[in-house]
């Protein structure tokens, strides 16, 4: 976390630096900057979730009593830096393609012993009820923290995921006749005073993307994109596709494809 | 006010047609198209009740936008206009005018109709036409939404004969009686709304009463 907020800060500073030339104003608005961003650093609850998260990855855990640290999320066994950024991904072990939370529960079931069912009880936090699958994937998704969304989906199999999550992101239907388009298709729209993003675009789809998981206020808890996007058909006043659903990981091949390039910023904080 | 819609909708029409004519857009999922269709509705749990999974399915209307991405070519756009225009159903005793104090509620009311294992709406709860969350209408209420277009002063501008009336609640009711694919919901084809309801909120935008024709 320290090192992160290191990070931000001497971002902060070329940034300015690069702006408008080394001149005492400039350094002053990189001062409030840093100190704005160090506020927010400090204050989002995810932290504390992504310090846990790191535990649970290395504690040796389950009926096979080991830890997580030689899971593959499509680097390489153990390697962290950037996994989040470039999933889904065609997973050869499986022959499927997999979100960052199907992965994890893969490697929890094969490495771990756990029934998948165990695993997935607590798959979102209630108050009171907290979940280690939020915990270790605001974990792994810091790992890719100021790194580009890479998830061009240029295997096949990614390639067709990215298609059909398409086609639900048109698909309408329900009481209300909604699609995630009507409201995510078209720029500078907003729902009451909330604004929306045109999630069809790179800016759109990076802006969405980039800043999950996320500590959400109105929640009082961090949500994955799995649980992002279920209760957005939960909005939509459809039923509830189940958690790791195949629907699901297509929208996050679609939404990432489009958002490729966009630079990484979790754990986020939302409203 | 019909003649005026008319032109302009059929303004935009022309002026949007060469678009289509130059380049047809592959419809959502291309080739993927049925397997997905297929992926989405085994997506859901065994358990969900029947009444839930009827929310997946689709009418002509609902397809063919999927396919067009809500855009279609006029000609497909004009025959479920006329699909949609022979659904619309009007209130027993004809009166399509009610009050638009039930109406400013309704339009207010952004809840109801959620369902699921995680946070169902407790049974029982309001259903409203939820307006402001895409549309300005009264002037003191500045949280509303841009997605449609502002409805501030309708009755003002429109006026309040049986034409406009009549317009206005065969929108509510069925959306797409006039554009093929809007984005707006058909509140009376899927019972959302009641008829009667549909003419409270016809009276919220007309009636000379209302907050949305004061300042």
């Amino acid at each position: 976390m320290i090192r992160r907020l290191m990070k931000t800060l001497v971002g902060a500073a070329v940034l300015a630096a690069f702006a408008g030339g080394v001149v005492a104003q400039d350094s002053k608005v990189a001062d409030e900057l840093a100190k704005y961003r160090e506020a927010l650093a400090d204050g989002n609850p995810a932290d504390l979730l992504e310090v846990k998260g790191e535990g649970l990855w290395a504690e040796k855990r389950g009926p096979k009593n080991a830890s997580l640290e030689k899971c593959d999320l499509g680097q390489g066994p153990g390697k962290l830096e950037g996994a989040y950024a470039a999933l889904p991904k065609y997973f050869k072990d499986t022959n499927k393609v997999m979100d960052v939370e199907s992965r994890l529960v893969h490697c929890m079931v094969t490495l771990q012993g756990f029934t998948q069912a165990e695993v997935t009880k607590q798959w979102f936090s209630r108050p009171g009820k907290e979940s280690d699958i939020e915990a270790l994937v605001t974990f792994i998704g810091a790992k890719s923290n100021g790194m580009k969304i890479n998830a061009p989906a240029t295997h096949p199999e990614e390639a067709r995921m990215a298609k059909m999550g398409e086609y639900i992101f048109y698909r309408r239907s329900g009481p209300q006749d909604f699609s995630c388009s009507i409201c995510h298709g078209q720029e500078g729209k907003r729902i009451r005073l909330q604004e929306l993003g045109n999630l069809t675009t790179k800016e759109g789809a990076g802006f969405a993307m980039k800043t999950w998981p996320s500590y959400r206020v109105s929640q009082g808890a961090v949500w994955t994109m799995q649980r992002r996007l279920i209760d957005c058909m939960r909005q939509a006043r459809w039923p509830e596709p189940a958690y790791l659903a195949d629907s699901i990981v297509a929208l996050e091949t679609y939404l990432q494809k489009t958002a490729t390039g966009t630079v990484m910023e979790t754990p986020g904080i939302k409203r | 006010m019909n003649f005026k819609f008319a032109l302009f909708f059929g303004l935009t029409v022309a002026s949007a047609a060469p678009a289509f004519a130059q380049k047809a857009v592959e419809a959502p999922g291309g080739k993927h198209a049925k397997d997905a269709e297929q992926m989405f509705r085994a997506s859901f749990r065994a358990d969900n009740p029947k009444y839930w999974m009827t929310r997946l399915e689709q009418d002509e209307t609902m397809k063919t936008c999927l396919q067009y991405r809500d855009n279609p070519p006029r000609k497909i756009g004009e025959k479920l206009e006329k699909l949609n225009v022979a659904t619309i159903r009007y209130p027993v005793d004809g009166k399509l005018i009610g009050d638009w104090k039930e109406g400013e509620k309704l339009a207010a009311v952004g809840t109801g109709g959620h369902i699921g294992f995680i946070q169902p709406d407790p049974a029982g709860r309001v259903r409203g036409g939820n307006c402001y969350a895409c549309h300005e209408l009264a002037k003191k209420e500045i949280a509303y939404g841009t997605i449609g277009p502002s409805l501030r002063e309708f009755g003002k501008i429109r006026g309040k004969d049986d034409d406009t009336i009549k317009y206005v609640y065969d929108k509510i009711y069925n959306s797409n009686a006039f554009t093929a694919c809007t984005n707006m919901p058909r509140f009376g084809l899927h019972s959302w709304l009641t008829p009667e309801q549909i003419t409270h909120i016809v009276a919220f935008l007309i009636d000379p009463e209302s907050p949305v024709n004061k300042d």
